[in-house]
């Protein structure tokens, strides 16, 4: 059952016992609290007053705080414009990084060099957040969706780690191709894209997640409230608590919801939050192992 | 042109994100066309031109929305305001700097982001080590990929999902308090509490991201020969002696390295978890130099004196990671670029 080399004593009954009692904490210890604001979510409301605020025993079952939540109004509009941001974003920025990161794997190219350090460079000096305010400011970017998009479009780090890819694959195998006349883009496409799935799809979910929980970004260049993307939506009604209604500026409010969020929908936007993130994390996460992101941690 | 590649190794190039092995193939690549003679301007154009298109767009964002800016920190020296512009506005000299020098509060946000720094090495720093060599015990490689897969994930919330979470497990409505109150003792907050903030932010960093620490770690724990630890245990070398003697000497230069670049860091502590903590808990406690810049000019509009401030923490920070990579050479370690 186990693959212990045949030089390595069987471990003690307790030490096997406590290495396994760790490894369950550690495993509940990240799922718990997910399954606690899940679990709350999809309560009743008489569930959430019996349990006394969060329920961790299912009781009464029902979806009333997603329908809520999604017959319009705030958080429907803020989760329409996370997954327009995020997919709009990712798109841009993967296409940008993979032509850039094939465009710069050949040294000796023309003007490989300074293009190569002016890319390295950033890794050393931010220019800060005022500076990025302002010219973010006279772009005309303000509370536009531009401004989640792109001042961080590319990542020299990860348009790094993909170039460090694409050099590691053997010229012989794009070169036959070259001869026989296809182009740069072509043999990008047909050739060096379809041996770098993995790599690419790593990259992909970075920027994709990176877009799907921008934060500050809105925080900085959004004044106008009906373009929150979901997480200062989450910040708002479920970290500090406040009013579902947005009174002044006229936004839509949820149906019959005068009051503070009851503790269920306040989950249920948790819950909305974390879900993207859950769903396409499998997917990927099997590249992981294969080294393909050893070099994003070095970094 | 691949040969050079070839030479830092297939793994050597992932591996070091900065370097890439770049500096040396072109210094190589230098010195050979310097013996065959320079292809003609032209020439190059007409062979690279579809290279240099593709790499046009990355490098022209990051011209506007890294270059620029970069520039726009001339404010620092001015009395900035945004109605007269950055031409028009008049020239202050290292006034504003001064002004800093002075100013408790950029202090006591300096001292707050060093202490929690230095909390954070303490505290955090070993977690994804020993989490490493834990998850490298367990020898059946599908519950390994399952609990990788789980210790892994936190790191992709974002902030305000992981202090939420926090906050319903620790705050003062949260389950902890809830079901300490129904057993007749009193609840507590820990979300709001100046005292607690360092074990807090810590216990949260150590949430997110110490699973997905472990990562450098794992794979130094895999390059280690297998062949060690058997004739260690041929000798009679125990469990423990083999984990000291074996498995620590074959991590050290990955502790070395990132113990190295994260000082190189000392200043940044990551921003969106403290900018969100920061009302909670009191300015006192909370208050690094980033949030720091944030509220003093976005919120008072002081233009110059927010960029003075961001400015001095970028040219410490640079100074910082120069150090840093200095000594990482010194240990014979890459750092995040070559030695030139």
């Amino acid at each position: 059952m186990t693959t212990l080399p045949p030089w390595a004593e069987r471990p003690s009954r307790v030490g096997a016992l406590l290495k396994g009692l760790l490894l369950t904490l550690i495993t509940v210890g990240v799922l718990f609290p997910i399954y606690m604001v899940a679990l709350t979510s999809l309560s009743t409301q008489e569930a959430v007053t019996e349990a006394g605020g969060l329920v961790t025993v299912p009781s009464g079952l029902s979806f009333a705080a997603y329908q809520e939540l999604f017959a319009g109004g705030v958080v429907t509009r803020s989760v329409l414009v996370s997954l327009g941001v995020t997919l709009v974003g990712t798109a841009i920025s993967l296409t940008v990084t993979v032509l850039a990161a094939y465009g710069l794997s050949r040294p000796g190219s023309l003007l490989h060099r300074p293009m190569l350090f002016l890319v390295l460079l950033t890794f050393l000096f931010g220019p800060g957040m005022i500076p990025n305010y302002l010219l973010v400011s006279s772009l005309g970017l303000i509370d536009t969706y531009w401004s989640l998009i792109l001042p961080g479009a590319v990542t020299a780090f990860n348009l790094v780690v993909m170039r460090a890819f694409f050099m590691n694959i053997p010229d012989e195998v794009t070169d036959s191709a070259r001869i026989d006349g296809a182009n740069e883009f072509r043999i990008l496409r047909t050739i060096v894209l379809p041996m770098s799935k993995g790599v690419t799809a790593v990259i992909g979910l970075f920027y994709a997640v990176g877009y799907w929980n921008s934060f500050f970004n809105a925080v900085l260049y959004l004044n106008d409230n009906a373009k929150w993307p979901l997480q200062v939506v989450l910040r708002q009604y479920v970290l500090q608590g406040q009013s579902l209604i947005v009174g002044q500026s006229g936004v839509g409010t949820l149906p019959g919801q005068s009051l503070p969020p009851s503790l269920a929908i306040q989950m249920a936007i948790v819950v909305v939050a974390l879900l993207p993130v859950l769903f396409v994390y499998p997917f990927v996460q099997r590249h992981f192992t294969k080294g393909v992101i050893i070099g994003a941690i070095k970094g | 042109m691949l040969s050079d590649h070839a030479k830092t190794g297939p793994a050597g190039d992932l591996t070091s994100p900065a370097g890439t092995g770049t500096s040396k193939d072109v210094r190589k690549r230098g010195s050979r066309t310097r013996r065959a003679r320079p292809r003609p301007f032209g020439s190059r154009l007409k062979r690279d031109w579809q290279l240099l298109l593709m790499a046009l767009p990355a490098i022209g964002l990051l011209l506007v929305f890294h270059y620029v800016p970069l520039l726009g920190n001339v404010i620092a020296f001015q009395d900035y305001s945004p109605y007269v512009g950055i031409a028009d506005s008049p020239w202050v000299g290292f006034t504003n700097f001064q002004w800093l020098m002075f100013d408790e509060s950029f202090w006591d946000a300096t001292l707050n982001t060093l202490t929690i720094t230095a909390f954070q090495l303490v505290f955090y720093f070993p977690v994804p080590i020993l989490l490493a060599v834990l998850l490298d015990s367990v020898v059946r490689p599908r519950l390994r990929l399952f609990i990788q897969g789980i210790v892994y994930m936190p790191h992709f919330f974002s902030w305000v999902l992981v202090v939420t979470l926090f906050q319903q497990m620790f705050g003062g409505a949260g389950l902890l308090s809830q079901t300490l109150r129904d057993h007749g003792y009193t609840g507590f907050d820990l979300m709001t509490n100046p005292d607690t903030f360092l074990v807090l932010v810590t216990a949260e960093t150590v949430w997110k991201d110490a699973g997905w620490g472990t990562i450098i770690f794992l794979a130094a724990l895999a390059a280690i020969n297998q062949n060690l630890y058997e004739a260690a245990a041929v000798d009679g070398a125990s469990r423990w002696r083999r984990l000291w003697h074996i498995t620590l000497p074959g991590l050290r230069p990955v502790i070395v390295l990132l113990l190295i670049l994260r000082l190189g860091e000392a200043l940044n502590v990551g921003f969106e978890q403290f900018f969100l903590q920061r009302d909670a808990v009191g300015r006192d406690a909370a208050e690094v130099l980033d949030t720091f810049v944030y509220w003093r000019t976005l919120l008072t509009g002081e233009w110059s004196y927010g960029a003075a401030a961001g400015l001095v923490k970028g040219l410490v920070g640079l100074v910082l990671i120069l150090i840093s990579n200095r000594v990482a050479h010194r240990f014979g370690e890459q750092g995040i670029y070559k030695r030139s």
